[in-house]
């Protein structure tokens, strides 16, 4: 597999770049935010007959508008296979662009026009089931999907991907790929890992990896300490940041990363770390010699979230896309490419095929793929893992203002 | 009309510094003093307990930002006074080359510079790898993740704007007042102190205006090269801002620091003597 068709490289090639786009980007944000006054206004408790309303008269437009993270989609040369199917099949042309670095950004960004209901310039975006994306919710800036538009989710969909506790039904969103925050370790230094107790081993001192973010790092926390982060309550989160900032206290931690932990891994600087699992699938499939683990005391799940912003301008268009990706061979496409756990689970035996198929490395590559626990995880660890904490707004600060002390104290 | 000129000459870079740094900081200031949150909306309550609390919850990454930005523009005045002597007086006809190298780093983007020591330095990288197995460092020796690192990012990327004011100051040094104090039996490092170096002193003085306010408000080298240990208060606004959208929290630490540089700033032109800071600064 040469260099350019390799995806594996080109995502090799993201953290750095990531890290660049989104610090550069910050002033703009910034700037952006200083100019959008501060009203907040919470949303009404969502209408019955919500989703008719929204869409009563809307109609397709032939355009999209397609905003998505750096290399999170299939890509040959300078085209987009899976899009360009999409073109063809259904008479929609989509401008795609790499819009958001982060979604602290990301937000910052759009929340201004939302607030004001005017156009962001997008149709479709994909945000993490993070604090943005409920602090959207929770601001009713996304408009209520209608289901009997989206066959091939409802038929292809993994069970575990319907219905999430932060947005029941699926009424909003429907993830785009998901993945794990688990346990990134270079065997060569680090003996076997099965437990978050080895982020804690003084052995690693100055050697182990953790996340910046409040609730990656909350819910490690809380973990070690035996607590079902979904179930959490203030106590919890103060016995959590307490064993977390023992660990600090005691020299272990080398950093609290963004997305630069991956290459911190590969160079050498940290041994074991927090890490998300395709980041580390793409590293072991250009041979670096990792491991990544779903320690015993649990995992965090999580899922990047296709979203139409109530104001889009083509927001037909926008769920016929949503719809189209859950087609498995669609699916395929994007899996082979974006390394990450797919929701469509049928796409496993469409890789193997494609694997029968192909040869030399790319045949290699896509056994690896299929057969990969970062990519189609095991019942057993997706019964540990848990997603993020439901935040408030009123309990949001909170909650930051407990676990921020930690990672920047 | 030939009274109005100075006036519509000001009238672009007026309305500029008006409409890009007068009106955002009025509308901080507002910001500042609100409460609420995101969701809610913030609604102004004049609550001026945003400022204590923030000052009281983050003084040690305010006074480590502060110390950070006088070591790095300590270390940079260092470094730059000689380079910008020898530019000065033994640059010859090379002088304005060596000034092109020295703005050279200019030309890549700030980011990827401090990003590139990242790789330089690495733990296993190309500088400490082969120093620690020729056994000259420890095997858990590291540079990234210290002050070292972070302080030491700092001067990289803001040393030319130290350079450039001295050499400017340095350059308009008439070499015939360091002839005629020789000339009066002054040896030469007493013409150095008598003569070159209280010249220099306005472009010593604008140096460190250019550099230890930047220095201390960067958040871009203990972001990328820092530890637990070296959040600076600039990575605090960031998140406050960015990531926990407290933006009242952020506009407040934003004030108090440029609060406390201005203060900062005035004794010091104070204490040098300089009658006139900006004039100082302008020449």
């Amino acid at each position: 597999m040469d260099i350019r068709t390799n995806p594996a490289f080109l995502r090799g090639m993201t953290t750095s770049r990531r890290d660049a786009l989104k610090l550069a980007g910050m002033s703009a944000a910034a700037l952006a935010l200083a100019a959008c006054g501060v009203e907040g206004k919470k949303a009404e408790a969502p209408k019955k007959d919500a989703v008719a309303d929204f869409w009563a008269g809307k109609k397709q437009n032939g355009t999209l508008r397609f905003a998505n993270w750096p290399l999170y989609i299939d890509k040959d040369g300078k085209d987009y296979p899976s899009l360009k199917m999409f073109e063809q099949d259904k008479g929609i042309k989509v401008s795609y662009t790499e819009a958001i670095q982060d979604n602290g950004s990301w937000f910052g960004k759009i929340q201004p026009q939302l607030a004001a209901g005017t156009d962001i310039g997008f149709d479709l975006m994909v945000m993490t089931n993070g604090n943005q994306l409920q602090r959207a919710l929770s601001l009713g800036y996304l408009a209520p999907l209608d289901h009997s538009k989206l066959p091939n989710f409802a038929a292809n969909a993994a069970q575990k991907v319907k219905n999430p506790a932060w947005d029941p039904n699926n009424t909003f969103t429907i993830p785009w790929t998901l993945g794990v925050t688990g346990i990134a370790y270079n065997p060569e230094f680090v003996d076997e890992v099965t437990s978050m107790n080895d982020l804690w081993n003084p052995k690693y001192k100055g050697k182990v990896g953790m996340m910046i973010d409040a609730q990656e790092i909350a819910n490690f926390g809380m973990f070690a300490l035996g607590i079902d982060p979904e179930k959490s309550k203030e106590a919890d989160w103060r016995k959590a940041a307490a064993k977390l900032q023992e660990q600090r206290d005691a020299g272990l931690v080398r950093k609290y990363y963004e997305n630069d932990y991956i290459d911190a891994l590969v160079r050498g600087d940290i041994w074991i770390t927090m890490a998300w699992s395709g980041d580390v699938f793409q590293q072991i499939t250009e041979g670096k010699n990792l491991k990544f683990v779903v320690p015993q005391e649990g995992a965090t799940i999580w899922s990047d979230n296709m979203c139409i912003p109530k104001t889009a301008q083509n927001p037909v268009d926008a769920l016929a896309l949503m719809d189209y990706v859950y087609q498995p061979k669609i699916a395929t496409m994007l899996v082979e490419y974006i390394n990450y756990i797919t929701p469509v689970p049928a796409t496993k035996d469409l890789v193997l095929a494609d694997a029968a198929k192909a040869e030399g490395e790319d045949k290699e590559f896509l056994e690896q793929l299929a057969s990969s626990p970062l990519i189609y995880p095991s019942e057993a660890d997706l019964a540990k893992m848990r997603g993020y904490l439901m935040l408030d707004s009123k309990t949001d600060q909170l909650f930051e203002s407990i676990f921020q002390p930690v990672t920047q104290g | 009309m030939k009274r109005l000129t100075p006036y519509l000459l000001i009238l672009p870079g007026g309305l500029w510094l008006a409409i890009f740094l007068v009106v955002p900081m009025v509308f901080m200031a507002s910001v500042s003093t609100q409460e609420g949150n995101v969701v809610d909306g913030f609604a102004q309550t004049f609550n001026f307990a945003n400022y204590t609390n923030t000052l009281a919850l983050f003084q040690t990454q305010f006074l480590r930002s502060v110390g950070y930005g006088l070591a790095g523009t300590l270390i940079a005045i260092a470094l730059a006074y000689p380079i910008a002597y020898w530019i000065a007086f033994r640059g010859g006809a090379r002088k304005s080359t060596y000034l092109l190298l020295v703005l050279l780093p200019f030309f890549v983007s700030f980011v990827l510079r401090t990003v590139s020591w990242k790789f330089l330095l690495a733990d296993e990288g190309i500088v400490l790898a082969p120093l620690k197995s020729l056994g000259v460092l420890p095997e858990d020796f590291h540079v990234l993740q210290t002050t070292v690192a972070v302080v030491g990012g700092l001067v990289y990327n803001y040393l030319p704007f130290m350079i450039l004011p001295i050499y400017v100051a340095l350059e308009r040094v008439d070499p015939r007042s360091v002839e005629a104090a020789q000339d009066l039996y002054a040896t030469r490092s007493a013409a150095f102190r008598k003569i070159v170096l209280p010249l220099s002193l306005p472009g010593v003085f604008a140096g460190v205006l250019m550099t230890f306010v930047p220095m201390t408000a960067d958040y871009v080298n203990a972001g990328i090269l820092g530890g637990p240990q070296n959040t600076m208060i600039g990575n605090i606004i960031q998140t406050k801002y960015l990531i926990n959208n407290d933006y009242p929290s952020a506009a407040a630490l934003s004030f108090t620091l440029m609060a406390a540089m201005l203060v900062g700033i005035f004794a010091y032109a104070k204490a040098l003597g300089t009658e006139n800071v900006l004039e100082a600064a302008a020449r």
